[in-house]
C-alpha cells in the first residue's frame, strides 16, 4: 500500500531540502518552492479524504514499522474521523499561509520558509501519530519552529512572547511525558506487554486514583495548548507578537492540538477520571467562554481581540467535549475546524490591514468599507462566521455543542449561550469601528483594495465558510463512527461502575438527582441518535 | 616462597598502551619540531586517539587481566569508546584555540592523552587500587591543563583551586578505600562483594568507607553538594579543557560508581541507591537553578554540566539494567553535544576568551549561519527536545527510573528539564533575535572544528531519530552485570 500519511507528513521536509540548496537571495524562487510544496501536500492529502471509508471508526491508512524495538515504540501512523479533518485543515491552512507571507515577510525569507515547512511536518505528524513516543516527538518538535517564527519575525515584544510560549508549553509537556511513562509501566503491569501503541491503552482499566493523577498530567499539557482559562495568558502575547502566518497557524492548528489531545487521549484512556473531572472542567470552560469574550470586548488592538475570541471559542470546544455525548463532541470537532477557518481568516484579514497601515489599533481605522469594498465583503463574511450566524460554518459547531451540553446540563448550556451573544457584541462592535462610518484618518484614504493574491487565499476560506455552513454532512458523516466509538468507550466506564451516582459530576446537594438524570439522558440519546442518523 | 610472575595480557590494555606511546611521541615531536609543528601536533594526537579507538572497538570476550585488577568487558569497552570520542572531539576543537592562544605545544596534547589513559583505566578497573591509579593520573593531568593558559589569571586560579580541593577529595577517596579494605580485607571489587554478601565485614567501617568513597567520586563528578569547585574551575580553564572536563571524566566516574555501588557494596543492607537518588535531585536542581541566572556562557555551561551529571545519576539510582544502559547512552549523547557546544563557544569567545557573555552571541546567526544552526541544534539537544538525541537520552533515563518505581525522582527530573529549557533558549534568542552591540569581523572556523561539529551534529540527529541500534549496543554492554 502506498504510504500516503508518511508522504503527507514528510513532503514539507523535501521542500526544506530543496530550499536549502537555493541561494538565500533568490527570495521569489524560495517562496515558489514553499508554495509548491504546500500545494502538492494539500493535493496528496485530498487523497486521504477521498480514500477514507466513512463507515468505519477504525484507524485507516495505517503504517506500522518497528522504530525502537527495545521499548516497543513504533513508527505508527493512521487517521480516523477525528484526525482526518485536522490533517486536512493543516495542509489547507498551510497553503494559504504560504500565499499570505509573500510580501509580509521580507527579512530572512529562506529561514522563514524553512521554519514554516518544518512546522507543517510536525503538525501533520502530531495528528497522524498513534504511538506515544512518536506523538511526543512531533508534539515537541513543533515548538522549535514556532518559537523561532515568533521570536525572529515577530513584533516588538517578541522575545518575551516567544520565551513565554515555549516555557509554558514545555512545562505542560514534561508532565505529559511523565504520565506517558507511568502509563507504559502500568500497561506492562496489567498485560505483560511493553507498548506505546495509543489505541491499546483505550482498553486499559486503571484504578480511579491513578487515572485521576495521570489524567491531570495530560490535562495540564493540553489545557495549556488549547488554552483553557486560566492557562491562557501566553496566548494573547504570542498572537500579538507573531507574524500573520504564525498567528494563523497558531490559532488555526496549534490550539486544536490541545482539544485533539482531549479526544485522543484524555477521554478514551481515562474515562472515569474524565467523568469525575467533567464538572470543574466544564466550569473553567464556561469561565473561559465568558471571560474571553469580555476581555475581547475591551481590546484596542484588533489582533488581541481575535486572540481573546479564540479563548472564548475554544472554551466551547472543551465544554462540548466534556459533555460526553455524540452531539457535544461532534460539535466540538466541527467547532475546531470552523475556528481554524474563521479565526485563521480573521488573522489573515487583520494581516492584510496591518500590511497596509502597520498598525492594529482599532482607533486608527474607520470607514474602511469605502476604500476597500472587496475586503469589506470578505471581512464581513468572516466576522459573521466567527459569530456563528446561521448559514455560516460557525453556527453548526456552536449549535451542536450547545445542544449536546443542553442534554447533559441545562445550566451549563444557558451560561455558555451568553458567550454566543457576547461574541456577537465584540465582533460586530469591532467591525463597526474599523469598517463603517466616515474615513476619519487621512492615511486610510488611499488604501489599495485586495489584490489577486490576497483574494486567492481569502476566497477559499469564504467558500468553506458557506460550504460547511450549509452542507456539513460530508464532515459529520466521516466523524460520526469515530465519535460514536469514543462516546461508547466513555459510556462504558460511566455505566460499568456501580458508583456512578456518586462519582459523576459535582458533589453538591442536588447532584445525586441531577447526575442520575444525566446518565439516563445520555444513554437515551445514544439510542435516539443512532436511530435518527442511520 | 617462589615468586610467580602473573600472566600479563597486554591486548586488554592495547588502547592505553597506544595512547601512552602517542603521548610520548608528542612530547618528542614538540621538542624536535619547535614551532613548525603546530598543526602536526593536532593530527598526531588525533591519529593516536583513532588508533586507540580502533583497538577499543575490536570485539572483546569479557575477561579479567592483571590478576583480576583489570576487567576487559563490554561495559568497559563502551565507556572507552565514549571517552575516546570525547578526547577526539576535544583535540579537534583545541586546534584553532591553541593556535590563537599560543599554547599549541606537544605537552598540551600529551597531557590530554595521559588524562585519557587515566580514564580508560578507571572504567576498566575491577580493583580499588587500579581505580585510584586511573583517577590520579586523570586528576594530575587535569590540574596542569586547567592552568595551561598561564598568562590568564583566571586560569591560574582555576588550576590552584582544582588542585587544592581535588587533593582533599583524593584524600577522602583513599581513606574510604582504606576503610573498605579494613572492613572486608579485600581491595578487589569482586572480593569485597563476596565478603559483603557473606556477612564477613565490619559494618561501621564499611559504611563510613563507602560514604567517603562516594564523596571522593562525587567530587570528580561534580555532584551537589561536592560541586563547589566546578563553576570557578570550569570558567577559568581554557575552553577546550572545560569541554574535556565536563564530559569524559564524568563518564569515567559514573562507570566507577556503577562498578562499586551496583556491584560490590550493593549487597550491604544500606539503600545506597536512594541516597544516589537524593544526590541526583540535588545535583539537577542546583545546576539548573544556578544556570538560570548566569550571564557568562562558560559559567552557564558549567552549571548545566552539573545538572546533566544529575540526570545521569537518575539512571544510576534506578539501579536496574535499563538504568545502567541509560547512563551509557546519556554519557554518549552528552559527550557529543556538550563538547561541540563548547567548540562553538571557543570560536565566539575569540582571543583571550574575552567574549564569553550571552550578548556576545548576538547576531551570530547572520555572521555565521551554519554554526548558528549547529549551536541551535546542540542547545535544543542539551535542553532535551526531540527529535534531538538529548531527548532520547533523557527519555531513556526517565524510563529506567520509572521502571524502578522511583516516581518522585522522575517528577523532579522532568520539572528540572523544563527549567533547563529556559537558559538553553537564551542561545537562540541571542543568536537570532538580538542585534550585536558592536560590529566585529566574522569569525572563521577551522576545518578541525568543523569536523568536530559535523560529527556531533550527525551523532545528535541520528541517535535522536533512530536510536534503536545505540540502545541495543548499550543493552549488550551491560550483559556482564
Amino acid at each position: 500500500m502506498f504510504p500516503i500519511l508518511s508522504t503527507i507528513t514528510f513532503i514539507p521536509l523535501v521542500g526544506v531540502l530543496a530550499i536549502l540548496m537555493v541561494n538565500g537571495k533568490k527570495e521569489g524562487l524560495i517562496r515558489m518552492i514553499t508554495l509548491a510544496t504546500g500545494v502538492v501536500d494539500f493535493i496528496v492529502s485530498i487523497g486521504v479524504y477521498t480514500g477514507f471509508d466513512p463507515a468505519s471508526h477504525q484507524m485507516q491508512f495505517v503504517e506500522r514499522v518497528p522504530w525502537i524495538p527495545s521499548f516497543g515504540a513504533e513508527y505508527y501512523l493512521g487517521v480516523d474521523g477525528i484526525s482526518l479533518f485536522m490533517v486536512l485543515l493543516t495542509t489547507f491552512t498551510c497553503v494559504l499561509c504560504y500565499l499570505s507571507t509573500w510580501t509580509a515577510v521580507e527579512k530572512n525569507v529562506k529561514e522563514f520558509n524553512i521554519a514554516m515547512l518544518v512546522l507543517q511536518t510536525a503538525m501533520i505528524g502530531v495528528f497522524c501519530a498513534l504511538d506515544f513516543v512518536l506523538f511526543y516527538v512531533f508534539w515537541e518538535m513543533m515548538l522549535i519552529p514556532m518559537y523561532l517564527l515568533i521570536g525572529v519575525w515577530g513584533g516588538k515584544r517578541r522575545i518575551y512572547a516567544t520565551v513565554k510560549f515555549f516555557v509554558y508549553t514545555m512545562a505542560g509537556s514534561v508532565l505529559m511525558l511523565f504520565a506517558i511513562l507511568a502509563l507504559y509501566y502500568e500497561y506492562h503491569a496489567a498485560t505483560g506487554v511493553y507498548t506505546f501503541d495509543i489505541l491499546k491503552y483505550y482498553s486499559l482499566g486503571m484504578n480511579k486514583t491513578l487515572q485521576l493523577w495521570l489524567f491531570l498530567c495530560f490535562f495540564v499539557a493540553f489545557a495549556i495548548k488549547v488554552p483553557v482559562w486560566p492557562f491562557h495568558t501566553w496566548l494573547p502575547d504570542a498572537h500579538v507578537e507573531a507574524p500573520t502566518a504564525g498567528s494563523v497557524i497558531l490559532a488555526g492548528i496549534l490550539l486544536k492540538m490541545g482539544t485533539y489531545g482531549f479526544l485522543r487521549f484524555s477521554l478514551p484512556i481515562f474515562p472515569d477520571a474524565s467523568i469525575s473531572a467533567a464538572w470543574w472542567i466544564s466550569g473553567i470552560a464556561i469561565i473561559g467562554i465568558i471571560y474571553g469574550a469580555l476581555v475581547a470586548m475591551a481590546q484596542e488592538d484588533v489582533k488581541k481581540l481575535v486572540a481573546y475570541s479564540s479563548v472564548s471559542h475554544l472554551g466551547f470546544v472543551v465544554l462540548g467535549t466534556f459533555a460526553f455525548n455524540l452531539r457535544g463532541i461532534e460539535g466540538g470537532i466541527l467547532q475546531m475546524i470552523n475556528h481554524g477557518i474563521s479565526t485563521g481568516a480573521l488573522f489573515l484579514a487583520v494581516g492584510i490591514l496591518y500590511e497596509r497601515r502597520h498598525t492594529r489599533d482599532i482607533s486608527e481605522y474607520g470607514g474602511i468599507t469605502k476604500v476597500m469594498p472587496k475586503f469589506a465583503v470578505v471581512f464581513m463574511i468572516v466576522t459573521l462566521s466567527s459569530i456563528g450566524l446561521p448559514l455560516t460554518n460557525g453556527f453548526i459547531g456552536e449549535f451542536l455543542i450547545l445542544l449536546g451540553v443542553f442534554e447533559s446540563n441545562v445550566t451549563y448550556a444557558v451560561l455558555a449561550s451568553t458567550g454566543v451573544i457576547l461574541g456577537a457584541v465584540y465582533m460586530l462592535w469591532m467591525f463597526q469601528r474599523v469598517m463603517f462610518g466616515e474615513v476619519t484618518n487621512e492615511k486610510n484614504k488611499n488604501l489599495p483594495d485586495l489584490n489577486k493574491r490576497e483574494l486567492a487565499y481569502m476566497l477559499p476560506l469564504v467558500a468553506l465558510v458557506f460550504i460547511l455552513g450549509v452542507y456539513p454532512n460530508p464532515v459529520i458523516k466521516r466523524l460520526e463512527p469515530s465519535v460514536k466509538n469514543l462516546v461508547a468507550i466513555v459510556n462504558k466506564a460511566k455505566n460499568g461502575t456501580a458508583v456512578v451516582g456518586e462519582s459523576v459530576l459535582r458533589p453538591t446537594a442536588d447532584s445525586g438527582a441531577r447526575s442520575g438524570e444525566v446518565v439516563a439522558l445520555s444513554v437515551g440519546n445514544q439510542t435516539v441518535n443512532s436511530g435518527k442518523r442511520d | 616462597m617462589p615468586i610467580v610472575t602473573p600472566f600479563i595480557d597486554l591486548t586488554a590494555v592495547a588502547p592505553e598502551i597506544v595512547l601512552s606511546v602517542f603521548a610520548c611521541l608528542l612530547l618528542f615531536a614538540s621538542v624536535c619540531m619547535k614551532n613548525h609543528g603546530a598543526a602536526a601536533n593536532t593530527w598526531l594526537a588525533i591519529t593516536g586517539v583513532i588508533v586507540a579507538g580502533w583497538y577499543a572497538f575490536c570485539p572483546v570476550t569479557a575477561h579479567s587481566a592483571f590478576t583480576g585488577m583489570y576487567e576487559a568487558d563490554k561495559f568497559a569497552q563502551i565507556f572507552k569508546i565514549i571517552i575516546l570520542l570525547g578526547t577526539g572531539l576535544t583535540i579537534l576543537i583545541s586546534s584553532k584555540y591553541s593556535e590563537d592562544e599560543k599554547i599549541n605545544h606537544g605537552e598540551y596534547y600529551a597531557l590530554l592523552l595521559f588524562a585519557t589513559v587515566g580514564m580508560l583505566l578507571m572504567v576498566a578497573s575491577s580493583d580499588m587500587i587500579t581505580l585510584f591509579l586511573g583517577l590520579e593520573l586523570l586528576s594530575i593531568c587535569l590540574y596542569v591543563l586547567a592552568g595551561y593558559t598561564r598568562t590568564r589569571a583566571e586560569s591560574n586560579e582555576a588550576a590552584l583551586k582544582y588542585f587544592l580541593l581535588g587533593g582533599f577529595a583524593a584524600g577522602f577517596l583513599l581513606y574510604g578505600m582504606a576503610m573498605i579494605y579494613g572492613s572486608t580485607g579485600h581491595t578487589d571489587l569482586a572480593g569485597i562483594g563476596k565478603a559483603v554478601s557473606h556477612g564477613a565485614f565490619n559494618k561501621m567501617y564499611l559504611t563510613v568507607g563507602a560514604i567517603m568513597l562516594l564523596v571522593g567520586l562525587g567530587f570528580k563528578l561534580a555532584a551537589v553538594p561536592f560541586h563547589q569547585w566546578t563553576p570557578d574551575v570550569y570558567q577559568g580553564s581554557p575552553i577546550p579543557i572545560t569541554a574535556f572536563m565536563s564530559a569524559g571524566p564524568k563518564a569515567a566516574v559514573l562507570a566507577a560508581l556503577i562498578r562499586v555501588y551496583e556491584g560490590s557494596v550493593s549487597y550491604m543492607h544500606v539503600d545506597w541507591l536512594a541516597w544516589l537518588g537524593v544526590l541526583a535531585v540535588m545535583t539537577m536542581t542546583v545546576g539548573n537553578v544556578a544556570a538560570l541566572v548566569q550571564n557568562d556562557v562558560k559559567r552557564m555551561l558549567a552549571f548545566s554540566s552539573i545538572s546533566h551529571a544529575g540526570y545521569a545519576m537518575v539512571g544510576l539510582a534506578a539501579a536496574n539494567k535499563q538504568g545502567i544502559a541509560s547512563v551509557i547512552i546519556y554519557m554518549l549523547v552528552y559527550t557529543l553535544m556538550n563538547i561541540a557546544a563548547f567548540g562553538v563557544l571557543a570560536l565566539v569567545a575569540r582571543k583571550n576568551e574575552q567574549r564569553t557573555k550571552m550578548q556576545d552571541f548576538a547576531g551570530f546567526a547572520y555572521s555565521n549561519p551554519f554554526l548558528a544552526i549547529a549551536m541551535t541544534i546542540l542547545a535544543f539537544s542539551l535542553a532535551g527536545i526531540p527529535p534531538m538525541a538529548g531527548f532520547m537520552a533523557k527519555f531513556y533515563v526517565f524510563m529506567s527510573a520509572m521502571q524502578a518505581g522511583l516516581y518522585w525522582l522522575v517528577v523532579a527530573a522532568v520539572i528540572n528539564s523544563a527549567i533547563g529549557i529556559y537558559y538553553y533558549l537564551r542561545f537562540t534568542v541571542s543568536m537570532y533575535m538580538r542585534e550585536p552591540e558592536e560590529k566585529l569581523p566574522p569569525v572563521t572556523a577551522s576545518p578541525a572544528l568543523l569536523i568536530a561539529i559535523v560529527v556531533s551534529l550527525i551523532g545528535v540527529l541520528v541517535i535522536g531519530v533512530v536510536p534503536a541500534d545505540y540502545l541495543d549496543m548499550a543493552g549488550r554492554a551491560i550483559l556482564s552485570f
